[in-house]
C-alpha cells in the first residue's frame, strides 16, 4: 500500500491563483467596457483594462507553469498527481465539448426550426403571412426575413484544404507523441515542428477565407443567422486553434530544451489531447456548417 | 473558524504560511478555502436577502411607494443572481471543500492551487455585477433568466458587465467542479470504494458532472446575448432568421440541471444528518445513489417545462410534461428513504436534525407544487404567477438554504473545535421555520388567484395576503441575524467539542480531532 499511495504533493502557498483572479477580473471588466465604448462610439479606457488583464494572465501562466515544471523536474510529482492532472484535463475538454455543442444546437435550431417556421412550416402559416409574407425558407439563409442579403460559402476549395491540413496535423501530433514515448527525440522534434506549421497554415487560410467572405461575398457576422452561426462557430474554433498552436509551440520549445521523458510528459499529452479535440470539432464544423 | 485554523498553523511544519491577510490570498489548503467560500456565501446571502427586503417592502402595500419600477426590476434580477450564484452554489462548494477530503480520507483537494483560483474569481465577479447597479441607467433588470429580447433590445449598457461577470462565475464553477470530480475519482483512501462513499460525496460527484456539463451552455447563451446586443447578430431576432424562443431553450438546458445542482448536495447533507440523529444506518443507501443518478440524467430531458406557455408543438409539451413527472419517482425514493431511516430510530432533536427534518417536509411541499406546475394545461394558469415564486422558494429556501444551515450546525464543532450555542440554534430554527412559512405559504394563494410575479404593484384584493407575506419576510430576514450571532459566538469560543460530538454520526471526518488540524490524512486511512 505504501508504494501505491505515496505522499500526495500539496503545493505550498502560491501567489499565482489570486493574480489569475485579478487578471480575469480585469479582462471581464475591461472587455465589458470595451464593448460598451464601441457601441456608444467613444474612445474609452475599456480596452486598456482588457489588455492589462491579458498581460496579467500571461504573466500568471508563466509563473504558475514555471513553478509546476520545476516541481516536476525536482521529482515531487507522484503517479497519483499525474492522474489528477490527466483527469482534470479530460473534464476540461468535456466542458469545451459542451460549449461547442450548445452552439451547434443553436445552428440546428435556427436552420431546422426557426427559419422553417418563419417560412410557414408546421402550423406556422400565419406567422409567415402576417410577419414576412414574401419570405421563403431556405438554407444557407442568403436573404433574411428582414431583407438582408449575403453570400454563402461552399465546402470546396479552402475549407476542404483546411480540413485536410487539420486531419494531417492530428496524425503528425500523434507521431510526435509516439516518438516521445520511444525517446526518439529527433523525430519528436520534427513531427512536432510540422504540427505547429500546419496549425499556423490553417490559421492563415482561415484569415484568407474571412477576408474573402467580408470583402467579396458580403457575408458578415451581422448578416442574419447564417452569418451569425458561421462566424461564431468558426470564430470560436479559430480561437481554440490559436490557443492550441501556442500550446504546441510552447511544447516545441520545451522539447528543444530537453524537457519531457517517455513516462513523464503530462503537459505534452494534454496539449496533444487538446489538439485532437480541436480537430474533431473542425470535422463536425466542416460537415454541418460547410457541407450540409 | 479563522482563529481556530490560525492556532493550528503555528504547529504546522509543512509550509511556512504567510502571515495575516496574505495567507488567505495565497492559500492552497482545502479547509481555509472552504471557510472562505462559506463566509463569502453568507455575506452574499445577506446582500441578496436585503434586496428581497426591498422587494417585500415595496409589495407591502398596493401602489408604488418606495422604489420606481425599474429599480424594482433590478432588485428581483440581482436578488436571484446573487442567491443562485453567490449564496447557494458557493455554500455547497465551501462544504465540498471542507468535507469531501475529510470524508474520503484525502490529504487535500486534487488540484489545490486551482481551488484557490476558483474561489478568488467569485468576489471579483460579484464586484462587477453589484457595481453595475450604480451605472447610469442602472444594472440588469431583465430577471435572473435574462430572456431575450429583454436582455438584448430592451436592456441598458450594463448588460455587457452582467454577461462578463456571468462568464467568470462560470469559469469559477467549472474549475471548482473539475476539482471535486477529480478528487472523488482519484483521491479516495484505500478501501473507500464508490459504493462506500458517504451520500454527500456521491451527490457532489453527480453535481460536479452536471456543473461541467451545463455551465458552458450558460456561457453560450450569455455570449449570444452579448453579440445580439453589441455586434449585430440576430440569434434571438426573427428578422434575421433567429428566434427569441431559442434563447429560452438554451437557457433552460442550462437552467434545469442548475436547479438540481442547487438541491443534490442538500440531499447528501440530509442523508448524513438524519441517520446520525436517528442512530440508525441510512435506509436504502444504494437506492439513494441510483436515485441521484436518475435525477441527474432526467434533468437533461425536462428543460422545456419552463416554457409551456412560450409555444411548442403539442407533442413536445406532452413529452416534457411526462418526463418532468418521472422525476418525482427518484425524488420520492429519497423522501421515503429518509422517513424510513427515522422509523423506529432513537431520535434526538438537536438543531441540525431540526433543520434536516424541516427540509424533508418543506422540500416535499415544494416538490408537490412542482408536480402541479408540471401538468401542462394547469401550468397555463399558474405560469409566471406568485404560485411559481412560492414553489421555487420552498425548494430553494426551505430546501437548499435549510440544508446548508443544517450542515453548518452539524459540522461547526468539527470546523471550530467548539460546540455552538444549542439554545440560540433552536431559537434560530424556530424563528426561521415559522417565518419561512408565513413568508412563502400564502404566496400559493395569491398566485392561484392571479397575482403575477416580478410586478411592483398589484390589484387591491391581494393586499391582505401581501402584508402577511411581507411580515413573514421581515421576520425571516431578522432571524438570520441570530444565525450570524451563533456563528460568531461559536468561532470565538464555547464548550470544547469532542472529536465526535454526535453520538450516532458515522464517517471519517469524525476520526480527526476537533477542530480539524490544517493537514489531515497525509497518510491515507485504511477503510474496511
Amino acid at each position: 500500500m505504501a508504494q501505491q499511495h505515496e505522499k500526495y504533493y500539496v503545493p505550498a502557498y502560491s501567489p499565482w491563483p489570486i493574480i489569475g483572479a485579478i487578471g480575469l477580473f480585469l479582462i471581464a471588466f475591461g472587455a465589458a467596457h470595451t464593448v460598451i465604448d464601441m457601441k456608444n462610439e467613444i474612445d474609452g479606457w475599456g480596452s486598456n483594462v482588457l489588455w492589462t488583464g491579458i498581460i496579467v494572465i500571461i504573466l500568471m501562466m508563466f509563473g504558475w507553469f514555471r513553478d509546476q515544471i520545476n516541481e516536476s523536474l525536482a521529482g515531487m510529482h507522484s503517479a497519483q498527481l499525474g492522474r489528477s492532472y490527466r483527469q482534470g484535463m479530460t473534464w476540461f475538454i468535456f466542458s469545451e465539448i459542451m460549449f461547442f455543442s450548445a452552439f451547434f444546437g443553436a445552428l440546428f435550431y435556427a436552420r431546422f426550426i426557426a427559419v422553417e417556421w418563419l417560412g410557414g412550416a408546421s402550423n406556422n402559416l400565419m406567422t409567415n403571412e402576417v410577419l414576412w409574407p414574401a419570405f421563403e425558407a431556405h438554407w444557407p439563409l442568403t436573404t433574411t426575413p428582414g431583407g438582408i442579403e449575403s453570400g454563402s460559402i461552399g465546402w470546396m476549395g479552402l475549407p476542404l484544404y483546411n480540413t485536410i491540413i487539420l486531419i494531417v496535423s492530428s496524425f503528425t501530433c500523434h507521431l510526435a507523441h509516439v516518438n516521445l514515448e520511444k525517446n526518439n527525440r529527433k523525430m519528436l522534434t520534427l513531427w512536432l515542428g510540422i504540427t505547429v506549421l500546419l496549425g499556423c497554415t490553417f490559421l492563415y487560410l482561415q484569415g484568407v477565407e474571412y477576408a474573402h467572405a467580408y470583402q467579396d461575398l458580403g457575408l458578415r457576422l451581422d448578416t442574419g443567422v447564417y452569418g451569425n452561426t458561421f462566424f461564431m462557430l468558426t470564430g470560436f474554433h479559430g480561437v481554440h486553434v490559436t490557443l492550441g498552436t501556442i500550446m504546441l509551440l510552447v511544447m516545441f520549445l520545451r522539447v528543444l530544451r530537453g524537457h519531457f521523458t517517455p513516462d513523464n510528459h503530462f503537459a505534452f499529452q494534454a496539449t496533444s489531447w487538446y489538439w485532437h479535440f480541436v480537430d474533431v470539432v473542425w470535422v463536425c464544423l466542416f460537415i454541418f456548417v460547410y457541407v450540409m | 473558524m479563522s482563529t481556530a485554523v490560525g492556532e493550528m498553523t503555528n504547529h504546522d511544519h509543512h509550509h511556512h504560511a504567510p502571515s495575516g491577510f496574505t495567507r488567505w490570498l495565497f492559500t492552497t489548503n482545502h479547509k481555509e478555502i472552504g471557510s472562505l467560500y462559506l463566509w463569502f456565501s453568507f455575506i452574499m446571502f445577506l446582500v441578496g436577502g436585503s434586496m428581497a427586503m426591498v422587494i417585500r417592502a415595496e409589495l407591502f402595500e398596493p401602489g408604488l411607494q418606495l422604489v420606481d419600477p425599474h429599480f424594482f426590476n433590478q432588485m428581483t434580477t440581482v436578488h436571484g443572481l446573487v442567491m443562485v450564484f453567490g449564496a447557494v452554489m458557493p455554500a455547497f462548494v465551501g462544504l465540498a471543500n471542507w468535507m469531501i477530503p475529510l470524508m474520503i480520507g484525502a490529504p487535500d483537494m486534487a488540484l489545490p492551487r486551482m481551488n484557490n483560483w476558483s474561489f478568488w474569481i467569485l468576489p471579483f465577479a460579484f464586484m462587477i455585477l453589484l457595481g453595475s447597479l450604480f451605472m447610469d441607467g442602472g444594472g440588469p433588470a431583465f430577471g435572473w433568466t435574462f430572456y431575450a429580447p429583454l436582455s438584448t433590445t430592451y436592456s441598458t449598457d450594463s448588460t455587457a458587465l452582467f454577461v462578463f461577470s456571468v462568464h467568470i462565475m462560470g469559469i469559477s464553477s467549472i474549475m471548482g467542479a473539475i476539482n471535486v470530480i477529480v478528487t472523488v475519482m482519484n483521491m479516495r483512501a484505500p478501501g473507500m470504494t464508490y459504493m462506500k462513499m458517504p451520500m454527500f460525496v456521491w451527490t457532489w460527484f453527480v453535481t460536479a458532472f452536471l456543473l461541467i456539463a451545463v455551465m458552458p451552455v450558460l456561457a453560450c447563451a450569455a455570449t449570444m446575448v452579448l453579440t445580439d446586443k453589441y455586434f449585430g447578430t440576430s440569434f434571438f431576432d426573427a428578422a434575421g432568421g433567429g428566434d427569441p424562443v431559442l434563447f429560452q431553450h438554451i437557457f433552460w438546458f442550462f437552467g434545469h440541471p442548475e436547479v438540481y445542482i442547487m438541491i443534490l448536495p442538500s440531499f447528501g447533507i440530509v442523508s448524513a444528518i438524519i441517520p446520525a440523529f436517528s442512530r440508525k444506518k441510512l435506509f436504502g443507501y444504494s437506492s439513494m445513489v441510483y436515485a441521484t443518478g436518475a435525477i441527474a440524467g432526467l434533468s437533461f430531458l425536462v428543460w422545456a417545462h419552463h416554457m409551456f406557455t412560450t409555444g411548442m408543438p403539442v407533442g413536445a409539451e406532452i413529452f416534457f410534461m411526462y418526463a418532468t413527472m418521472l422525476i418525482s419517482v427518484p425524488t420520492g425514493v429519497k423522501v421515503f428513504n429518509w422517513v424510513a431511516t427515522m422509523w423506529r430510530g432513537s431520535i434526538s432533536f438537536e438543531t441540525p436534525m431540526l433543520f434536516a427534518m424541516a427540509f424533508v417536509v418543506l422540500f416535499t411541499i415544494g416538490g408537490f407544487s412542482g408536480l402541479m406546475l408540471a401538468i401542462t394545461p394547469a401550468d397555463f394558469q399558474y405560469h409566471d404567477s406568485y404560485f411559481v415564486v412560492a414553489h421555487f422558494h420552498y425548494v430553494l429556501v426551505s430546501g437548499a438554504v435549510f440544508s446548508i444551515m443544517a450542515a453548518a450546525y452539524y459540522w461547526l464543532p468539527k470546523w471550530t473545535g467548539h460546540m455552538y450555542d444549542e439554545k440560540l440554534g433552536r431559537l434560530h430554527f424556530w424563528c426561521s421555520l415559522i417565518s419561512v412559512n408565513v413568508l412563502f405559504f400564502p404566496m400559493h394563494f395569491v398566485g392561484l388567484a392571479g397575482m403575477p410575479r416580478r410586478i411592483p404593484d398589484y390589484a387591491l384584493q391581494f393586499a391582505d395576503i401581501n402584508q402577511i407575506v411581507s411580515y413573514g419576510a421581515f421576520a425571516f430576514g431578522l432571524s438570520q441575524l441570530i444565525f450570524l450571532w451563533v456563528l460568531i459566538k461559536c468561532v470565538r469560543g464555547g464548550e470544547k467539542a469532542p472529536d465526535k460530538p454526535w453520538e450516532g454520526a458515522e464517517g471519517l471526518e469524525w476520526t480527526v480531532p476537533s477542530p480539524a488540524p490544517l493537514h489531515t490524512f497525509e497518510t491515507p486511512p485504511e477503510v474496511k
